[in-house]
Formats: C-alpha cells, structure tokens, sequence
C-alpha cells in the first residue's frame, strides 16, 4: 500500500507505527476489515450451528489484528501459507467473503469449488497458497515458494502464518534452517495463542517464548503484541523490507489468544472462564484498534457504525450468494485430482 | 444391569481395554496429542488422565514423528507405549519410525529386542473434514513386514483386540473408523482377548462372500439385510485383521459361495481388496469361482469437502446392494 503524504506524517511524529505510515483511509480499510473477520466468523458459526455447513472449523475470533497487521505492508502479489485457523488471513489477503462463504457450503462457487471447504481455504489469485489441515504444513511451502521468489526474481515476499503448537513439528525446524542458510524473502509469523488445542505452550515447548527459536537459526526473532494491530503491522513492515532487500528470513511471534474453542468439539476444559472473559473484556484487537482510531481523531462514531452497517451487509450478502450457488455434480467427483489436459 | 447384555460405546470399549491394562500391568502408559484434560480428540482417552495422572497419560507436543519415535524407544527397554494418532492421516507424519525403525528394529538387530508398541490410528470419511482428515491408509501399513495390522469393527473386538495387541510383543498398529466411535454392542466385564490374524463370518450365507473391512461390514451386513427378501443369501466375513491376514476364512468361504465381492473404504486399486482377489485366485478356491471377483472400493481421488461428494467418494449400502446382485444374478 502507498504511504502517506509528508504532510500528514508530520503532524502524526508521536503517534504509533502506523498512523505515521497509512492514510487515514487505509487505517479505515484496516477496521473494517477486521470487522469483516470478526462477523465473518460469527456468520460461519451460526451457519453451522444451524447445520447449513458440516464438518468442523477453527475460528479466529480475537486474532484479527494479527493476520491484518501481518498482510498490511503485503503487496498484492506477495504470497502467505495459512493454517486451520485461515479464515482471517484469507480476508486480510483480499478475499471476497461470498466466495468463502461458498466454499464452506461446498459450492462449485466457493474458492476450492466445493472440495476444501474450511480447512483448505485459498485464494491463490490475491496470494493466498492456502489454509492447512496439517499442523506446520505450510512452512516448508512458503519456503518453496519463497525459493521461487529468489531463483524467479519475482520480488514476491512470502508469509508464513501457523500456530504456537506448530513450534514442535520436524517440518518448522526444517523449513527454518533452509529459509536462512539461502536467506530466502520468507517471513515466519507464529500466531501464538497459548494453546495447540489443550495444550498450553508452557507444557509444549521448552523455551518461554517462540522467537527465541529464531537465535538457533540465526534470524532475527521479534515479539509483538498480536492484538494491537500497530505493533504487529511494524514488526511485518520491517520484515518485510529485510526480505526484499535480499537479507533473508524473521520470525516474528504474535502473542494473541482466540475467544472461541479450538474447534466446534472443544469443552475448554484445559482454561478458565475468567481467562478467557478477561482477554475478551480487556484485550479484544478490535476494540483496541477502533479506541486508537477514535482518540487520535482518524473516525468518528458515524464512521464506526457506517462501517459496521456495510460489514453486515456484505456478511448478509455473502451468505446469500453460497446459498443460492450451485453444488458440484457427483460426475465431477473426480475432477481436479490431475491437471486437466486440453 | 445383566452383566451378558452390557453395551458400550466403541470408544468406551477402547477406553476400558486400555484401563484394564493399565491396571494390569505398571508398563502400560498412554501418550498422545489432547488425550489429557482434553480426553483425546474423540474422547477415547476421556478422563483417563484423572484416574491415572500424567506420567500415564501423557499428552505429547505436536510432533508425531518424534512421538511416534519415543514410544518406539520405550516399547525396546521395557515399557508397553499406547500411542494414539490424532488422526490417521497423521501417520503420514510418523511413518519414519513406524515403517524404518518400529517394524525392523527386531529383525535388522537378529531378534535381540522386540517392540511391543501399540498405535491408535482414527481413521476414515464421513465428518466432512476433507482431504486431510478422512483417509483410510491402513494398507500403507499392511504392506510393512514387521507390523501387524488390525480394524475392528464392533465395540466388543475393540476392547478384545486392543487388549491383545497390548499383550503381543510385536507392534500393532489399530486403524479405528471414526463413524463407529459412537456405535454401541455387547461388551464384557473384565480382560479378555480376540485374537489377531483371525477373520470372524459375521452371517453364513451360500450364494455370495462379501469379505469387507472397518465400517464397511456394518454397511455390508446392512446390504445383506436388505437382499434377504429377494433371496440372496450373502455370507460377510469381518476381516479384522489385514496383516497378517486370514486366507483360510476367505478360502473356505468362497469354496462355499463361489462368489467374492470386495467392500473397504480405503482408494479400491493397490489395496486390500487387490490383495484378498489374488490370495483367492492364488488358491484352490479360484476353480469354484461361478463370477468374476468384484471390488468395491473408494474412488481415485482425495475425500472431497462437499457432503454429496464426500458420500459418493466411498462405497454405501446401495453401491452394495447393487454389486452384490449383479454378482449373483451374473449381470456383469
Ligand atoms: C500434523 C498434525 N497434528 C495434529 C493435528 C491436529 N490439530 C489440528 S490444529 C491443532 C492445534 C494447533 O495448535 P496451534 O498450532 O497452536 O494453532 P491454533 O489452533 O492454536 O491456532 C492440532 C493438534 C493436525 N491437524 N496436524
Ligand atoms: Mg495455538
């Protein structure tokens, strides 16, 4: 995204990362797109309550400011690999939510026509390799991509988002080491929440904080604070710059927490109510993003609730066009399982 | 209640096997990912964890590979390790140490050591959870020297088998359909054992052996069920074991109804169904064969996301009742 004028940037000196660096609009864009996330979600779980989608899914309900902050200094063309939990990145990285809607339905409209539904998510026209359904299977592919990137002198930078459980695959420790010793545009984004499902990183994994990984490969590793969308938006600009310059790979961590269950089968019985009512009252991205917004003067409660009122609107319409979208054909069944020769 | 009539659940007939061993045997322990406080992801290891703590129930990092590998290590010098598997397909991520090290660790060592290891492997379609997360690959397994290879398919083999491939001193790896987890059968009080590498005839029958495995001999007994009325009378042989497997069952069986119609979940070529075909062709039972053999199996290609697909994706009690009389009617 282009900068803001000199001008503005002055005038903003004191202010946080990104009202020094975004247009007043861009910042706009930025609420409502987590907006969009949050009822996205909120629409993907009535609809599922109501059995309209099967299966299970992952919400990323109180991770907003992280896959947007990550995606904010991403050019179009530059690529992400997502996770389980993939429905804001793919948001964040341009997709339209009819089309997500519709794949959840299992339409031939939907971004993986009906096949992939939640777990598989992508909109690899907007850079979006794809969600995963395998804990850290998309790091050594943002790797490979990333690779691509170099040999191709595409000039893409590519992002690799995956989970605080993800840590402890052979795959993230693998795809790591390669990334810096070929010092590839590639940048690791642990979205760390505090659980890999029930399990707490403190009982997962040896060390107190994930970017401390980042030492024994010998790339910068940075902690943010995953729900204030600034802070993550900085630590990803600087990232990224370091990738286009050809000086190699960073991790970043991105502490955050999801309000919801890991899945539609969770209990919560691994976390406390008060834990999870504390960071929802107390620590929400949303609210904290739209509180910045309002106090440094960039929105007013009109342009709050205008952009609430379209964000419902396009939850409303989305849902109505998977709806009324048609399902594959069962002759279809085995299309797409090789390339289709002319 | 009648102790001789108690039901439980599939899964609570796994979860009892493994605390009556348990209790047994000190060696025995549990490790997995979520099979704590969580109670496993299908609630197989349930509150275990509270019965037996966490040195016993040991909730792993999210790691497979490595985990599969220290069950392995601890199976060798003297522990008897329940590994349990997410999900199947995750197997994908162990099969180093299944395949490499678990399978050929006693044979490559001269019969030094054994490994005694038992592997939990939730498998199947059927939830909508899509490509990776519905795959039947025990045949991938089956084709390993080394490792055994088991799908029971009623809550009382459940308990049985597991407590068998706990006490069998080679590794066993379990393949459990998801869509039985719930399903509820006679289970007994107590330890006891079914053997492994032994089919069970789930119904005589004279005119047609359906030799299938996991869910599909629920499905195939439903299929039976349903041609009664026309006359056909179909004999369904509960595999149960896929290695090593029981020729002389499907044998006999097929000497007796001079027709073999193959029912899995798992991708129909390269597979178990390939596999039962040549042991019946490879035997004297191929010179009573009336028909061509018949296999039903999955289609080529990953489970698909999309309900209607995901349903056409794998043989149902309709595909079966098709099959089966066309078999028997010489329809081809
Ligand atoms: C290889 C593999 N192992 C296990 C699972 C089951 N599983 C799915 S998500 C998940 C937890 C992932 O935790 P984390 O990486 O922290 O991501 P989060 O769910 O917290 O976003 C587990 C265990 C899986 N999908 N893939
Ligand atoms: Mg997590």
């Amino acid at each position: 995204m282009a900068g803001a004028s000199k001008a503005v940037v002055d005038s903003r000196a004191n202010l946080p990362f990104v009202y020094r660096q975004y247009s007043p609009e861009q910042l706009r864009q930025v609420l409502h797109k987590m907006y969009l996330i949050r009822r996205f979600e909120e629409g993907a779980e009535e609809c599922y309550m109501r059995g309209l989608i099967h299966g299970t899914m992952h919400l990323s309900i109180g991770q907003e400011a992280s896959a947007m902050g990550i995606c904010m200094p991403l050019a179009e063309d530059d690529q992400i690999t997502s996770t389980h939990r993939g429905h804001g990145h793919c948001i964040a990285k341009g997709a339209e939510v009819s089309r997500m809607f519709a794949e959840f339905f299992g339409k031939t409209t939907g971004y993986c026509k009906g096949r992939g539904g939640s777990m598989h998510i992508a909109d690899v026209a907007k850079g979006n390799l794809g969600a995963n359904g395998i804990v850290a299977g998309g790091i050594p592919i943002a790797v490979g991509a990333a690779l691509s990137s170099k040999r191709m002198k595409t000039g893409k930078v590519v992002v690799s988002f995956f989970g605080d459980g993800a840590n402890n695959e052979g795959a993230f420790h693998e795809a790591l080491n390669m990334a810096a010793i070929w010092k590839l545009p590639v940048i690791f984004v642990c979205e760390n929440n505090g659980y890999g499902m029930s399990t707490s990183t403190a009982r997962s994994t040896a060390v107190k904080n994930i970017a401390e990984r980042a030492a024994a490969y010998s790339m910068p590793g940075v902690i943010v604070n995953g729900n204030i969308f600034s802070e993550v938006a900085e630590a990803s600009f600087k990232a990224v710059e370091r990738a286009r310059a050809g000086e190699g790979p960073t991790l970043i961590e991105s502490k955050t927490y999801r309000h919801r269950g890991h899945s539609k089968s969770d209990r919560n019985r691994y976390r406390t109510k008060e834990e999870i009512e504390d960071w929802m009252a107390n620590r929400d991205p949303i609210t904290l993003f739209e509180t910045e917004l309002r106090d440094f003067g960039f929105i007013d409660d009109q342009g709050i609730q205008a952009i609430r009122d379209a964000v419902a609107k396009e939850i409303a319409d989305g849902i109505e066009f998977a709806k009324a979208s048609p399902a594959p054909e069962i002759a279809t069944l085995q299309n797409y399982v090789y390339t289709e020769h002319a | 209640m009648d102790a001789a009539v108690r039901e439980l659940s599939y899964a609570q007939a796994i979860q009892e096997a493994m605390a009556i061993a348990m209790d047994m045997d000190e060696r025995v322990f549990l490790m997995g990912e979520d099979i704590g406080v969580y109670g496993g992801a299908f609630q197989v290891t349930g509150d275990l964890v509270e019965r037996y703590g966490t040195d016993r129930v040991i909730d792993t990092p999210i790691s497979e590979l490595g985990g599969a590998g220290v069950a392995v290590g601890a199976a060798v010098t003297g522990m008897r390790p329940i590994f349990e598997f997410q999900f199947s397909d995750f197997a994908t991520l162990g099969m180093e140490q299944i395949v490499n090290q678990a399978a050929k660790m006693r044979f490559m060592l001269g019969g030094e050591v054994s490994v005694p290891v038992v592997m939990r492997f939730p498998a199947g379609s059927g939830t909508g959870a899509a490509a990776q997360h519905s795959q039947s690959l025990e045949a991938w397994l089956g084709h390993v020297p080394g490792l055994k290879v088991i799908q029971p398919v009623t809550p009382h083999d459940a308990k049985g088998m597991l407590l068998a491939a706990i006490a069998d001193p080679d590794p066993v790896m379990i393949f459990e359909h998801k869509l039985l987890y719930k399903m509820k059968g006679h289970v007994p009080e107590g330890h006891y054992t079914v053997p492994i590498g032994k089919a069970e005839i789930r119904r005589e029958g004279r005119d047609l052996t359906i030799v299938a495995t996991s869910i599909m001999v629920q499905k195939a007994l439903d299929a039976a069920a349903a041609l009664e009325g026309e006359g056909i009378d179909i004999e369904v042989v509960d595999l149960r074991t896929i290695r090593p497997i029981d020729r002389q069952t499907i044998i006999d069986s097929v000497k007796k109804t001079s027709r073999l119609l193959c029912v899995y979940e798992a991708v129909k070529t390269l597979g178990i169904g390939a596999e039962v075909s040549a042991l019946v062709a490879e035997s004297e039972a191929f010179d009573y064969l009336d028909a061509p053999i018949v296999r039903l199996g999955g289609a080529e290609t990953p489970i698909p996301y999309n309900p209607d697909l995901e349903k056409a994706t794998v043989p149902q009690v309709p595909d079966i009742i098709t099959a089966a009389r066309d078999l028997v009617k010489g329809v081809r």
